[in-house]
């Protein structure tokens, strides 16, 4: 595993880096409110310009990075991150999965181009919005949209103590069953993705009386031989066969926030060409 | 903090001052300045933020998908945006969501201002009164202080988690009222914070009023919603300091988005000039509804509406940050529960627009629908958008007593001068480049 030094003086140094998001995973920082100030004391914030002006050039023990690769400048820059870099961890659904802002990967990016800007010649964007780990090594994946500040907190503590952070990937439908809530797709009816959505959140959207919509990205059945989680297949079928959800509406189903992670990715395809057919 | 030396010229006396990251804003930008002997000849406020293209990939996706995508726009302010976005569709839908269910949305628009603000307020702008490069390095001075801004925050966030289930990119916003609404019980369990979290932002105003403000006061053109009897959140006609009345579907007949050539960037102007949204323009326009509480404190601590400084936009926000302290207690002492947490809908084919006002100021959304209920287009404006041409020319009025400084202090004081706006340019992004050429 990649350590971060284990010193009191000087602190770690802690970089806080920004592509293409809306700020909300950086804002989980701040939104730690009772820890913010001893999170300022372990470590010295050598770069969050969201934070602070005072901003180092590296390198940094620790960096957290926040938002997908849409531009070329960017392809540069989070290499550039990466080497000044001891340990590199992408935070939030853009990080590591491209973002909403991925949906463009299915599309014409001239023609968004064009519906969005009256010049749209001016803009220079990439045609996908790409995941971190697609350009350089990343050391953990915080996942989310936005990530939890807690499971934030824990992977905070875990490096500063050296130790290496574990983040389970068991699907929302164990955290439902943890808080007692009742399962809205059996009860309500309604295409919940809790069943093939990796935790971590704490089950948020069946406590909130309605479907789960994979926030925290396809379940990782990677420390699980044999096992065939997450099953979307299997979920995508109950949507249509016993919910009564057309293809088209099974493809926008698992095509959302997550929707370039490999297994959403592999799901909403399929129904594409059903809903094509 | 990246400033570029002076780039030697030899006939004329020009220098650069480049920016190259604008700290503590939402988003990334930078601005690019030039000088030519003596005079500013060139502001160039690039907002390198990468477009993202909402607009675009909206189209084809379900209505009721809305709410959790356009939150995404922004993760300081997603709220508004999910406001704005039901509050379009229910008006092609002709739903109308009152009693407690509107309170509860205004209830949750208050959580947003509160926590919104008091980031702002205290770990982004308070800083510069104080001459620290950060709220954690002010709280080595200021521990008090930086402890009950992120308290009043926190407070804001516990409206919003208990309501959203999260701070940030809440979940039970939907065409029509709620998924799920909050027991009574549950509601009053937030009083006793929201009471500490009203005097502290009392304490706020005081606080604020002891900081130096610059003398500044550009002739604005304010532009806020206002609606007849209440502090205006999700509803109200859009007005101006101009006198200008009018409702969101007539929104685009005065309020004009367009690219300038070679600037690479969309401007929004009212009837062709620039304005400002956002604190400071709600204030100044709905004064007369604010409690009496809210106008006593300012006044005890020396501060006289309407405010005209562009760097008093933080006694705005904590003046607003009381008002919706105030707000909320308000709301749940009157709370008692909907007989169900969202109106049945039928779906309509057409447009439907709205404004809300978003912690920092008017955002418009428009959306075309098709029968099965599929967006067909959509268009949002932003508050920073709009707030970008008035910032350039802030900043070109305000450089010139500037101009004998360091390059470090220029750049510093105009850093100032943008962040008194608290643009967010993450929701910005139409906003790619913006520059401004002055002939003089």
């Amino acid at each position: 595993m990649r350590r971060m030094p284990e010193r009191q003086s000087p602190r770690p140094k802690l970089g806080v880096f920004k592509f293409a998001s809306c700020d909300g995973c950086q804002l989980s920082i701040l939104n730690l409110e009772d820890d913010l100030l001893a999170l300022g004391q372990a470590l010295e914030i050598s770069y969050f310009p969201e934070a602070s002006s005072h901003m180092d050039a590296g390198p940094y023990d620790l960096a957290l990075v926040e938002g997908s690769i849409t531009r070329e400048e960017d392809v540069h820059r989070i290499r550039a991150v990466r080497e000044q870099a001891t340990v590199l961890v992408t935070i939030g659904a853009c990080a590591t999965a491209g973002g909403i802002q991925a949906l463009r990967n299915w599309a014409d990016i001239e023609s968004y181009k064009r519906l969005v800007y009256p010049s749209p010649e001016w803009i220079r964007t990439l045609e996908t919005s790409t995941p971190i780990s697609d350009h350089v090594k990343v050391d953990y994946e915080l996942r989310g949209c936005p990530i939890d500040k807690d499971q934030l907190l824990r992977v905070l503590t875990d490096l500063l103590a050296g130790v290496r952070p574990r983040l389970a990937r068991d699907s929302v439908c164990l955290e439902c069953k943890r808080r007692g809530t009742v399962c809205v797709l059996v009860a309500k009816g309604v295409p919940c993705l809790g069943p093939v959505t990796s935790g971590g959140c704490g089950a948020i959207c069946p406590s909130m009386g309605r479907d789960c919509y994979g926030c925290f990205g396809p379940a990782d059945a990677r420390e699980k031989a044999g096992s065939h989680v997450p099953n979307t297949a299997s979920l995508a079928k109950h949507f249509h066969e016993h919910l009564g959800l057309i293809p088209a509406e099974i493809l926008r189903r698992f095509r959302g926030i997550n929707g370039n992670a490999p297994s959403f990715q592999g799901e909403s395809g399929a129904w594409e060409r059903r809903a094509d057919a | 903090m990246d400033v570029d030396k002076p780039a030697p010229e030899p006939t004329t006396k020009t220098r650069t001052i480049a920016l190259g990251t604008i700290t503590r804003v939402e988003g990334e930008g930078a601005l690019r300045v030039t000088v030519r002997n003596g005079l500013v000849e060139d502001i160039e406020l690039n907002i390198f933020e990468p477009p993202r293209f909402f607009e675009a990939f909206l189209q084809g996706r379900h209505y009721d998908e809305v709410p959790d995508i356009v939150a995404r726009i922004c993760g300081i302010c997603p709220a508004a945006y999910q406001m704005s976005a039901v509050h379009a569709i229910e008006r092609l839908f002709d739903l109308h969501v009152e009693g407690p269910l509107r309170d509860l949305r205004r209830l949750l628009y208050c959580g947003e201002w509160i926590e919104s603000h008091a980031l702002h307020v205290y770990l982004l702008h308070a800083p510069d009164f104080l001459g620290y490069e950060s709220a954690i390095a002010m709280a080595k001075d200021h521990a008090a202080a930086v402890a009950r801004g992120l308290r009043i925050k926190k407070a804001g966030n516990a409206i919003m988690t208990l309501l959203g289930g999260r701070s940030v990119h809440p979940v039970s916003v939907r065409v029509g009222g709620f998924s799920r609404v909050p027991s009574r019980r549950e509601l009053e369990g937030l009083n006793d914070e929201l009471q500490w979290a009203r005097d502290a932002a009392i304490e706020t105003i005081r606080w604020v009023a002891t900081f130096d403000y610059p003398p500044f006061a550009p002739d604005y053109t304010f532009v806020a919603l206002r609606h007849g009897e209440e502090y205006p959140l999700n509803e109200g006609r859009i007005v101006t300091s101009n006198g200008l009345a009018v409702s969101a579907d007539q929104f685009e007949d005065h309020f004009k988005e367009h690219q300038v050539p070679h600037s690479h960037a969309l401007h929004c102007t009212l009837d062709g000039a620039y304005y400002v949204v956002g604190p400071l323009a709600r204030v100044n326009l709905n004064h007369d509804l604010l409690p009496p509480t809210v106008i006593e404190v300012l006044r005890e601590a020396g501060f006289s509406l309407p405010l005209r400084n562009p760097f008093q936009g933080i006694v705005a926000r904590a003046a607003e940050i009381l008002y919706a302290l105030e707000e909320s207690l308000r709301l749940i002492d009157r709370y008692e529960p909907p007989p169900a947490p969202a109106l049945p809908i039928t779906v309509r084919a057409g447009v439907g627009m709205a404004c809300t006002e978003a912690p920092r100021g008017i955002l418009y959304h428009r959306y075309r629908l098709d029968r099965d209920g599929v967006i067909r287009e959509a268009k949002i404006v932003p508050p920073t958008s709009q707030n970008q041409g008035r910032i350039e020319q802030d900043l070109r009025l305000f450089l010139p007593r500037l101009l004998d400084r360091s390059d470090e202090e220029i750049s510093l004081g105009c850093e100032k001068v943008i962040r008194c706006y608290d643009p967010c340019i993450s929701c910005a992004t139409h906003f790619l480049r913006l520059e401004i050429r002055h002939e003089r």
